[in-house]
This record gives structure tokens, C-alpha cells and sequence, in this order.
């Protein structure tokens, strides 16, 4: 962090919600930078179908936060071009589920501009999209297709697991000259969710990182949080995993290292590859399908630089291979069955 | 990021891209202004509708079924309607249906109605998670279906239940879908009301907006192609056309003249978006169909006639091999998006009461009594019989569960269909799942 731009922090914080953190980071940004838009499907007057975007329009007016036409590959084409004016586009994609039609305009468009004129264009935008299942939505309000965006170069993948991380990553997203998709975990938008469904929901109130700065900070992006630390083993997590995990392994009483990743691309080695080293044992989890999956980039890079550290298989606990099922949502999700088991077979030898 | 910070806080590095495009001295020309649409109306104002020009029934004129689109471009712009304000069925749009058809559209708009009122409560009573109502919109799809032959394609989107009802699917079946429960025939693996029932020739529906129109057209090319005789309908919100899968089919129907008819669902809404933001402060929605050289009309979609005469027409045209046409249905969604939705935060509560066309079974109701053919009292006891139906319906699909209580789809299915035969990963991932739960005495 860079402590001369950090001259209007003021010392007052407040309880948040991930959403009201999200809404805090774009009123923030707005406030500071007259380039940043806000744009999406029912992000203007109504604030947004999960509320993030409440009141921006009543505050900064309709040229800088207007809702769209519904079409993906429109509202980000148009960022690309608004960006291109030099304007810091942040659009909403209402569901990472309906992030496909825009996937041209990111990959091909978005992603490659710098690269292709040489730096004489840039994509300044933050595509916000909540993601990941939890809430019965279904196989098209459910996935988690961060693996997509990992595998193309030039745009940055970001998800917070807190609402402290949310407001900072997001500010960090927004002033940063690349592309950045930013996924949130709806699961976790008002309260923090253990994996235990059938238990009532908590919220966010009296959880430590839901403290949340009024004024402007940065969570710089490509820096990985230590959740937990532990010497038993490295459990490599981001998202509403890294609290289902965290409750795993309260519950099963083990001295585990949580590393909330935060960033995926760019990722921080460092900080992954000096905890591996130190427990020698390494769990992945995600909500996403396996194959192809960011954790199996994760596994790689771990087995090439910790080889000679580990003492038992990477393992991946990680979504089946299978669209998101509605009713069987609970036999899907990678929830605390399927993580004790993994945790206790890398500790078994 | 280095170097110097200016005073919005931001650094060089992040307005170096600003810095070129600063505009040039450009004398007086005046300041460009982005032009932003909004409603008419919103919460806690006054509704508006006088901007809406509704023509009276029987004036718009019937071009013949053969018509090139370029000589039709008017009926873009106008309004289809059959039903005047005394139930009176006029003008040369009239389908002469008979009776029995007549009472057959009456009671399916009804029992549509009634069952979304029943699976409504069942999702506020927990039964479910989601569910989405087509109430005002009924027209729609009974009109559509019943000038339909039963073995055309449709390709619907998530508010044309009234398409499975008015083709006598079942409705305990489209229950246990709503339930995802062990009588589901989609194995609980759809939202509720995505359903999927090929043999009523309803295509299975997609949560990703738009995504059936391009399909249908290839159906009906298919069709074509195979000199078949079957043609196919669908269906998208107004909002929807806005999506890019609209106008590849726009094209793809134009270019090959796919005996296809693509209807329009202008409900004024989309969440919380009004049509503007589809484009409807500038133009209709039919008139969309005028630049891809597409027959288009444009119906009174709250009457149940003028939607089944404009859809014969254009079902006669396809068959003809006359190719496709645009049908914008003009309607009013009455209800919220859907149960994750409160209208009342954007939309002003007045509307509903003042939509202009109507309620689509109060006119079709009424054009039965003035007919002479249908009564109070026996209107009443429909709706009775209707409540009743559908109430023992819930009952009968609840007894093979409701979401979240246990009578769903054995787990391990959850692994079949992702292809023909399941690769080894999925079968191991599927063992694995077995053994865990086992394991942990599940
Ligand atoms: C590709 C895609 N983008 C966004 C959504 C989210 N969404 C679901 S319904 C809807 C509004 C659609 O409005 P309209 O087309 O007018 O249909 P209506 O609901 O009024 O029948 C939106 C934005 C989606 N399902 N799919
Ligand atoms: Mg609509």
C-alpha cells in the first residue's frame, strides 16, 4: 500500500455487509474520480437486483450510473469504447452465469488492447458479477467460471472472501489500468456461511473483518491473506470456501494454515509457496468444476516449487464435473463432509 | 504504481491514458448531452399512459398472408385488436373461432392463471425456491398456442406456461418440476418453471436470456430443409431483444425465410428496467422486424383473439413458405419479475390499475356473455373447479416431495446426462461421492 495516497483514510470504520462494503468501494471511487461509471442490468434507479449499486444514481446522477440494455456483449463493448475515451468503466454483469455473451468483448477485446496497440489503448474496467452457488438458483445462477478468465492473458481475477477484502480489492480493482473481473460470492453478500445449510443464517455483525474503513483504502491486488495460520498443513481457498473451510477446521481441531488467495491472477507465490514449504502438506478447495479447474493450475505450481517439501499428495476438494444442480445443491457443494475427509487423509501419512 | 499523486488522488500511471484524449479548443459548438431514457412513472407518481395511442378494435387492416414485408411496414407501427370495449369481436382481424374453441381459450387462461396463484404461495410457504407468474400476460400464450397445430415447435421463454396448459400437459407434472421433486421429470435438476416437455413440443427452456431464438430458427430451417411441414414459434421479453441472440436469429430468418414466427413479449418491464432501455422510446419492437425485411405486426396482447389471428396468420405465412414473422404482443406484466422481485421499488403502484388494454380473460369473458354462449354463474363456478383442480394437484405432486424435504432424485444421478456415457472422471467423482457420504454415516 502507498502510505502518501492514503491521506484521506479517516480513522472511522463501520459494521458492513459485503454488499454495503461494495456499495461503500463505488461511492468511494465515485466520489474521488469523476471517470468512474457505474453501468449494468437494473443497476441505476432500482440499485441493482442485490442492492449494491443502491443510491449511486440518486447521488451522482444518470451520467454516471444508468442502467443498460440487456445484453452482456453490449454493456462491455461499450465499457471497452468509454474506456477507450478514458473513463474507469465499472459494469455489472447481474450473474457470472450471464457473463458468456460478453466473453468475446473480454477476451478478444478487453484483455488484449494494451498488448495489441502497444499501450496506446487500455481497458481500465472492473467487471463486477456476483457467482458461486448456495442459494438455490440453479444451474444458471449458480457457477463459479473464474477458470475462464484465469486461463486468458490480460485480464486480473479478483475475489474477496470478506467485507473488509471487498471494499479494498474493489477500490484497488477500480484504479487499476487493467481489466479486472471481480467476482463476489453471493453466499457470503450478508453473512459469512460456515457450509452447514440447514443451520440458520448468520450475518455479518461482530465478525472482526466486517469492520469496515468509511473512507478510501486499497487491498492490493495479487496479495494473498493468511486466514489462519498453522503448521499442520496449507489449505489454499478463496471465496465463500476460505469460511467452510475455517469451520472445518475449528471443528476438527487441527493446526491448518488457511491462505484466502484474494487474487488469482496475478497470484501470490510467495506467499503460497513459504507456507507450503513450512507444512508440507497442501488441500485446494474451490466451488468451481474440477477439471481445468484454478485449482488444478494451483496443484502445478505447488508440485513445481514444493516438490521436495511435500510429505503426502496435493489434494483438490472442488464442484463435480457437473452443471449446478437445483435440488441436489447440497450434495454438490464441496461443503465440510467432503473437506474433513480430504483434510484427513493428507494428514493421515 | 509510482510517482506524483494529483489531487483526485489517482497517479500518473493511472492518468496517463486521460492525458492525449483531452478535447481540443473546439470554438462554440455546443457541450454534447448523454441522453439517459426514464419512465414515466415511478413510486409514488402519478401513472401515465395517455402517450400510448391505442387505435380502436377492427381498425387495423389485414394485408394478405402472402404480403411483401415491404408492403406491409405499417402494420409495424399500428395495433391488431379484435375485442372493442363492449365484447365485441370486429373488423378484419376477427378469427371467427367457435364456440368451443372460444370457451376452450377462457378456461385455459383461467386455469393459467389460477395455477400461478397456487405455485406462488407454494414458494412463499417454502415449498419451493423460485417461481414467476405470467398474470395479465395469458393471452399471450393460449392465443399463440391454439392457432398453433399441436406438433409445431415452440421454443418459450420462462413466462409462457400458458403454452404447456393450453396443450393439456399435465399440470401435477409441471409441479413436480416447480418441486424438483422425485416425480420430476428433469431429475430436479432445473430451476422451477425452466421446464422441458418434448412431447408437448416445448423446447427446454434456458435461464440465459434469448438464447431459444436462434434455436428455433434452426428448427424450423431444419424443417425446411427437410421439406417437412412443422414450423416453430418463440418467444422473448421485451427486454430480451436487446440480447445479441436476438438479432443473429433476426438474420439467420431473413437470409433462409425459416418458417418461423418470433414473438415479442413487450410486458413494459424487464425487472425494473421499463422498455426504453430495449429501445421503445425510439421505435416498436415489430418495427424491428422492417430492417431485417421481416413481416412484422404488432397485437393488442391483451386480447386473446387478435393474438390468435395475428399467430394463424403467421403460422399460414411460414407454411406457405412465405418465411418468418415478427409478432410484438403489447401486454402489461402485473406482477413482480418474479418472487425474488418488489415492484412497488421502482414502478409506480398505480400502473397496473390504469394498463389501458385491460385484463385479457375480464375481455374474453366478456365477449362470451355478450355472445350469448357463457354467464356469471358459470364463470364463478369455473373458477371454483379451477381453484379446486389445482389445489388437488399441489396436493397430489407434494406427495412426492417438495424442495429441501428428502423425496428428490437419488444423489448419484446427479452425474448422468452431462454426456451419453459418463467418462471415467465423472464416474469416479461419482463413487467418490458415495463413499464420502457413507463414510461420514450419511
Ligand atoms: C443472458 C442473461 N442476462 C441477464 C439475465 C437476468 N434476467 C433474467 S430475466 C431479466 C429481464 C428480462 O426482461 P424481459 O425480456 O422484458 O422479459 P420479462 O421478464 O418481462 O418477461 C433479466 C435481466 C438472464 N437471465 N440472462
Ligand atoms: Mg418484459
Amino acid at each position: 500500500m502507498m502510505a502518501e495516497i492514503l491521506t484521506d483514510v479517516s480513522a472511522d470504520t463501520q459494521q458492513m455487509t459485503m454488499i454495503q462494503a461494495i456499495n461503500s468501494a463505488l461511492d468511494v471511487m465515485m466520489a474521488r474520480d469523476p471517470d468512474v461509471v457505474v453501468m449494468g442490468e437494473d443497476v441505476g434507479f432500482f440499485g441493482g437486483v442485490f442492492r449494491a449499486t443502491a443510491g449511486l444514481q440518486q447521488k451522482y446522477g444518470k451520467n454516471r450510473v444508468f442502467d443498460t440494455p440487456i445484453t452482456e456483449c453490449g454493456i462491455i463493448g461499450v465499457a471497452v469504447g468509454m474506456g477507450a475515451y478514458g473513463l474507469r468503466p465499472v459494469p455489472e454483469i447481474q450473474f457470472a452465469d450471464y457473463i458468456y455473451p460478453a466473453l468475446d468483448q473480454l477476451v478478444s477485446e478487453a484483455a488484449r488492447l494494451r498488448y495489441r496497440s502497444a499501450g496506446e489503448f487500455i481497458s481500465p474496467m472492473t467487471v463486477r458479477s456476483p457467482f458461486g452457488g448456495g442459494i438455490f438458483g440453479g444451474q444458471t445462477h449458480s457457477q463459479s467460471p473464474e477458470g475462464i478468465f484465469t486461463h486468458v492473458s490480460g485480464v486480473k481475477t479478483v475475489i474477496p472472501a470478506t467485507p473488509y477484502d471487498a471494499k479494498g480489492l474493489l477500490i484497488a480493482a477500480i484504479e487499476d489500468n487493467d481489466p479486472v473481473i471481480f467476482f463476489e460470492p453471493k453466499r457470503i453478500y450478508n453473512g459469512p456461511f460456515d457450509g452447514h445449510y440447514d443451520t440458520p443464517a448468520r450475518s455479518w455483525a461482530g465478525h472482526p473483518d466486517a469492520q469496515v474503513p468509511t473512507g478510501h483504502y486499497r487491498v492490493k491486488l495479487g496479495e494473498a491473506r493468511i486466514a489462519r495460520s498453522g503448521g499442520a498443513l496449507t489449505i489454499l481457498c478463496y471465496g465463500t470456501m476460505v469460511h467452510v473451510v475455517e469451520n472445518v477446521v475449528t471443528a476438527m481441531g487441527i493446526d491448518a494454515e488457511i491462505v484466502d488467495l484474494r487474487t488469482l491472477v496475478p497470484l501470490d507465490i510467495e506467499t503460497i509457496e513459504a507456507s507450503v514449504k513450512k507444512t508440507g502438506r497442501c488441500l485446494i478447495v474451490h466451488e468451481a468444476t474440477r477439471t481445468s479447474g484454478f485449482g488444478a493450475e494451483l496443484s502445478a505450481l505447488v508440485q513445481e516449487r514444493c516438490f521436495y517439501h511435500l510429505e503426502a499428495p496435493i489434494e483438490r476438494v472442488t464442484g463435480y464435473d457437473t452443471p449446478y444442480p437445483h435440488s441436489l445443491e447440497w450434495a454438490y457443494f464441496p461443503g465440510p463432509v467432503r473437506i474433513c475427509e480430504a483434510i484427513s487423509k493428507i494428514l493421515k501419512d | 504504481m509510482t510517482g506524483p499523486t494529483h489531487k483526485d488522488g489517482l497517479t500518473d500511471g493511472q492518468r496517463a491514458h486521460v492525458a492525449p484524449m483531452m478535447p481540443v479548443e473546439r470554438g462554440n459548438l455546443p457541450p454534447l448531452r448523454l441522453h439517459v431514457p426514464e419512465p414515466p412513472a415511478r413510486p409514488g407518481e402519478q401513472a401515465d399512459f395517455t402517450h400510448f395511442d391505442v387505435p380502436p378494435a377492427g381498425s387495423a387492416p389485414r394485408p394478405d398472408e402472402a404480403s411483401a414485408p415491404g408492403d406491409m411496414r405499417d402494420m409495424a407501427y399500428g395495433l391488431i385488436r379484435v375485442l372493442d370495449a363492449d365484447g365485441q369481436a370486429v373488423g378484419p382481424w376477427n378469427p371467427r373461432l367457435s364456440p368451443d374453441t372460444l370457451l376452450k381459450m377462457l378456461r385455459d387462461m383461467a386455469l393459467t392463471r389460477a395455477f400461478d396463484a397456487r405455485m406462488f404461495r407454494a414458494q412463499r410457504q417454502g415449498k419451493t425456491s423460485f417461481y414467476m407468474k405470467s398474470t395479465g400476460e395469458e393471452a399471450v400464450s393460449i392465443g399463440a398456442a391454439l392457432a398453433l397445430s399441436r406438433d409445431d415447435m415452440c421454443f418459450p421463454s420462462y413466462r409462457q406456461q400458458g403454452l404447456l396448459i393450453a396443450r393439456d400437459w399435465p399440470i401435477v407434472d409441471m409441479m413436480n418440476q416447480i418441486y424438483s421433486n422425485r416425480g420430476d421429470r428433469l431429475k430436479g435438476r432445473q430451476l422451477p418453471i425452466m421446464y422441458s416437455a418434448r412431447e408437448a413440443g416445448f423446447f427446454s427452456i434456458s435461464g440465459n436470456l434469448t438464447t431459444q431464438y436462434p434455436q428455433a430458427v434452426g428448427w424450423a430451417m431444419a424443417s425446411a430443409a427437410r421439406g417437412d411441414t412443422r414450423i416453430a414459434a418463440t418467444w422473448c421479453g421485451e427486454g430480451s431483444t436487446a440480447e445479441g441472440d436476438f438479432h443473429s436469429a433476426c438474420t439467420f430468418a431473413s437470409v433462409y425465410r425459416a418458417p418461423v414466427i418470433m414473438n415479442v413479449v413487450n410486458n413494459q418491464w424487464a425487472i425494473s428496467s421499463f422498455s426504453g432501455f430495449a429501445g421503445a422510446e425510439s421505435t416498436t419492437f415489430a418495427a424491428r422486424a422492417i430492417g431485417y425485411g421481416i413481416a412484422g405486426l404488432r397485437v393488442d396482447g391483451n386480447d386473446v383473439l387478435a393474438v390468435q389471428a395475428a399467430t394463424r396468420w403467421a403460422a399460414d405465412r411460414a407454411r406457405a413458405n412465405g418465411g418468418p414473422t415478427l409478432i410484438e404482443h403489447f401486454t402489461y406484466r402485473v406482477e413482480g419479475h418474479s418472487t425474488s422481485d418488489d415492484p412497488s421499488a421502482y414502478r409506480s403502484a398505480e400502473e397496473s390499475g390504469q394498463w389501458p388494454l385491460g385484463d385479457p380473460i375480464a375481455r374474453l369473458k366478456q365477449h362470451v356473455i355478450a355472445l350469448g354462449i357463457w354467464d356469471e354463474e358459470r364463470h364463478a363456478a369455473m373458477d371454483r373447479e379451477l381453484a379446486e383442480m389445482v389445489r388437488d394437484a399441489a396436493r397430489e405432486a407434494e406427495k412426492n416431495g417438495i424442495l429441501g424435504h428428502g423425496l428428490h432424485h437419488p444423489m448419484e444421478s446427479m452425474f448422468e446426462d452431462v454426456f451419453e456415457d459418463m467418462p471415467w472422471h465423472l464416474k469416479e467423482q461419482q463413487q467418490q461421492m458415495l463413499d464420502e457420504w457413507k463414510a461420514a454415516g450419511l
